[in-house]
């Protein structure tokens, strides 16, 4: 399960960063979710897999017995989660505002910002 | 998108979203839910209802702007964690009623800070959505 | 009342942010709130670091959770210091929004989403957990979208785009590094990873992880290889909100780096050579890149990173007088960077145009102004006894005790070519005959507005001026200050006994 998982994570960052670097800003956007879901499951493997053991205490206990999942990660994921939720909807407002002032996705043909005023 | 029978099953299908979406809310303390999925099923409900009667009649429906919620949730978020302050805990700490309630459970500080990120997620969703919606 | 007087000015902040987005289409009400509330989060932030340096580092466990598990707060000197100068810049950029940015712009909630911002850069200084660290860098992040896309015009959104991309490319390394951290060492808590990283023996994987931190901090604090994305943007959005990104923004990086690699990732030689190199580069090649700009406030834009270089190469250095320099360029950078970004935007607001060639002429008409502009930029040179040339002292007696000739050559070369380039801007600028201009028609000159407008231009960048020449004059206080602080940063046990509270000297 792990070494699938891990990679997994290796195609992931790998077309993530192969499309943040072409020149359109779609792809762009695209490259940034799916590095944003790589980084999600780094962290769900690297916080180590228990299968099936959810760390939920049943109710006549005070501490777990068995072995059990960590939490933490599935917090941190979620965090992530909602913080890439809010900048990726953010980032496709953007593109089209650029993309309508601009008229174009290509970054090349954005340099306006080099030109002295 | 607009046909009749999304536009008749929309009609119902609004409130028992709702409905579900303040369910899902409340069971949130120790079960899978909570402030954040509760806020976007709630959204999502008006977003289906958008699909099936026009962004004008969803806005109309709803009579302010989703922009308002989310001050309104933010306030008694920031409230909720501002109460343990009151009795010289840390900030967030969870304050308890001790006796539960029917049907709500246990009451507590940590329910309130659900609310509000209820409401903040309906509202960032919402004026999300309808912006972009606006511009196409 | 104190217990819980580190989260004061965070929750200060939050409830400004409420308030101000409360009374989103009133825009006399929210510039009246955002400067009271400034001037109000500066006395707490005041009251704050009297309390902190006279009781030393104080903790606060969010929610009440003990400490390795929960979210610690921690005010070490460090962090309040910052805390302190981040009110300080805030209430100046504050006063001058509410003269300097449009009413267009402030209706889509300018002063709400600039206290968001200012609550993101308080809270990662205060915060003592590394995945809490993550969430205050996406709030100063999304705020900071927010500030430079504000009005939409073709240069802002194409600087957004690529300022957009590189940082969210930090956020995806930083949160990348953070994953590597929690599989080695199943912590989050700065002050546990401390004593966990050191305990590790894989010591390659250890390097490996803060190679990614560099990378991840290094990309916010703009040093040498990836700093393009900041000349690229700095200089679009209204000279207010550069004003708050050129003082502030790249120090939360810088202070992430100083924060980590004096905490964590502690006695890596490889580590340190590499950033000594990368700040030797950083003071260079940005001091080269503003030598060949003709927009003022590109200059300014590489003048960013070429300071950037004086605060990394103290901590490449590591040691205690290179570290208390690194902190002493700190202080007075954010001061100074601040007031030059406002002192740009005044410029623009007197002339209409930011291309020194053809300003020009501001001494002989005003010379009073001219007299105010000149102690930002004569600080930012470090002309004794302005505020610039103590912290250089300091360096350079640092490289001196180490025999690094190359570290010193590099501060001495970055000086010269602060020198030459403030000396070319005050010469085109100040000096020079004055250049007709055509007059722009539907364009605010500062002669043409009215009284309070006008106070509130020039009252920001007479406050901050004030506190460089404070710096300067008064450089004995700010060097024990800064002498304490590296005190505090090498001496990690310091940080951790206050955050499981271990030492004997705390109060319950």
């Amino acid at each position: 399960m792990e070494i699938v998982l891990a990679i997994m994570i290796g195609i992931l960052y790998a077309a993530g960063i192969y499309m943040i670097l072409r020149r359109s800003l779609v792809k762009l956007i695209l490259g940034i979710i799916i590095l944003g879901n790589g980084a999600n499951l780094l962290i769900f493997l690297l916080g180590r897999i228990t299968k099936g053991s959810p760390p939920i205490i049943p109710g006549d206990l005070k501490v777990f017995e068995a072995a059990y999942a960590d939490p933490i990660p599935q917090a941190l994921i979620l965090t992530a989660i909602v913080i890439s939720f809010g900048l990726q909807s953010f980032a496709i407002i953007l593109i089209k505002r650029a993309y309508k002032v601009v008229k174009t996705d290509d970054l090349d043909e954005m340099n306006a910002i080099d030109q002295d005023s | 998108m607009r046909t009749i029978i999304l536009k008749t099953a929309s009609a119902y299908l609004l409130p028992v979203l709702l409905l579900f979406s303040v369910f899902i809310l409340l069971r949130g303390h120790y079960l899978p839910g909570g402030g954040f999925v509760g806020g976007l099923m709630a959204s999502i409900a008006f977003v289906l209802h958008a699909f099936a009667n026009g962004l004008s009649n969803t806005k109309t429906l709803i009579r302010f702007h989703p922009g308002f919620l989310m001050p309104v949730g933010l306030a008694l978020a920031f409230l909720s964690g501002m109460a343990p302050l009151m009795f010289d805990l840390p900030f967030m700490t969870g304050l308890w009623y001790p006796e539960a309630i029917p049907v709500i459970g246990s009451l507590g500080s940590a329910l309130f800070f659900d609310i509000g990120v209820y409401l903040v997620v309906i509202g960032v969703t919402l004026t999300i959505i309808f912006t972009i919606a606006d511009t196409i | 009342m104190t217990q819980q007087l580190v989260l004061y000015p965070l929750l200060l902040q939050l409830f400004l942010s409420i308030i101000l987005m409360f009374s989103w289409k009133r825009i006399s009400w929210q510039r009246v709130i955002s400067i009271l509330g400034g001037i109000l989060n500066l006395g707490v932030s005041i009251w704050l670091f009297a309390y902190i340096w006279e009781n030393g580092t104080q903790t606060i466990q969010a929610g009440n959770w003990e400490a390795p598990f929960g979210i610690t707060f921690v005010a070490d000197t460090l962090a309040v210091t910052l805390v302190l100068l981040t009110s300080i810049s805030g209430v100046a950029v504050s006063a001058f929004s509410a003269s300097s940015i449009i009413p267009a712009r402030l209706k889509f909630g300018y002063f709400p989403i600039f206290h968001f911002l200012l609550l993101g850069l308080i809270g990662a200084f205060l915060t003592g957990d590394i995945f809490n660290l993550y969430v205050w860098f996406e709030i100063i992040i999304i705020s900071s979208f927010v500030l430079i896309t504000l009005g939409g015009e073709k240069a802002q959104l194409e600087g957004a785009v690529k300022y957009f991309t590189l940082n969210i490319l930090a956020s995806m390394i930083f949160l990348t590094a953070i994953a590597v951290l929690y599989g080695l060492t199943g912590s989050l808590n700065m002050a546990d990873l401390s004593i966990k990283v050191a305990a590790i023996e894989n010591r390659g994987l250890v390097e490996i992880t803060a190679i990614l931190f560099l990378v991840a901090f290094g990309i916010k604090a703009a040093v040498f290889p990836l700093y393009f994305w900041l000349p690229a943007s700095y200089h679009t959005p209204p000279s207010a909100v550069s004003a708050i990104f050129g003082g502030l923004l790249t120090k939360v990086g810088v202070y992430a780096l100083i924060r980590v690699f004096t905490l964590i990732f502690v006695g890596d030689v490889f580590m340190q050579d590499t950033i000594l190199v990368m700040a030797i580069l950083t003071l260079i090649s940005g001091g080269l890149g503003a030598l060949i700009q003709t927009n003022l406030r590109k200059v300014f834009s590489y003048l960013i990173i070429c300071h950037i270089g004086y605060m990394i190469i103290g901590l490449g250095m590591y040691t205690e007088v290179a570290i208390a320099g690194t902190i002493f360029y700190l202080i007075h950078d954010i001061v100074v960077k601040t007031n030059l970004f406002m002192v740009g935007g005044l410029i623009y607001r007197i002339k209409g145009t930011n291309n020194i060639k053809s300003l020009g002429g501001l001494y002989a008409e005003y010379p009073r102004l001219s007299l105010l502009i000149a102690i930002p930029l004569f600080s930012l040179v470090g002309i004794p006894p302005l505020s610039g040339f103590w912290p250089k002292l300091s360096l350079l007696n640092a490289g001196f005790n180490d025999q690094n000739w190359w570290a010193m050559g590099a501060i001495l070369f970055a000086s010269l070519i602060t020198l030459v380039i403030i000396a070319k801007v005050w010469s085109n600028v100040v000096w020079k005959d004055k250049v007709e201009l055509p007059k722009r028609i539907n364009f605010r000159y500062f002669e043409n507005l009215n009284k309070t407008r006008k106070i509130q231009l020039v009252a920001p960048i007479v406050f901050l001026s004030l506190i460089s020449l404070y710096i300067g004059f008064g450089a004995e206080h700010v060097q024990q200050l800064s002498t304490r602080v590296a005190g505090e940063l090498m001496d990690n046990q310091q940080y951790i006994d206050a955050v499981f509270k271990t030492g004997q000297n705390l109060k319950p």
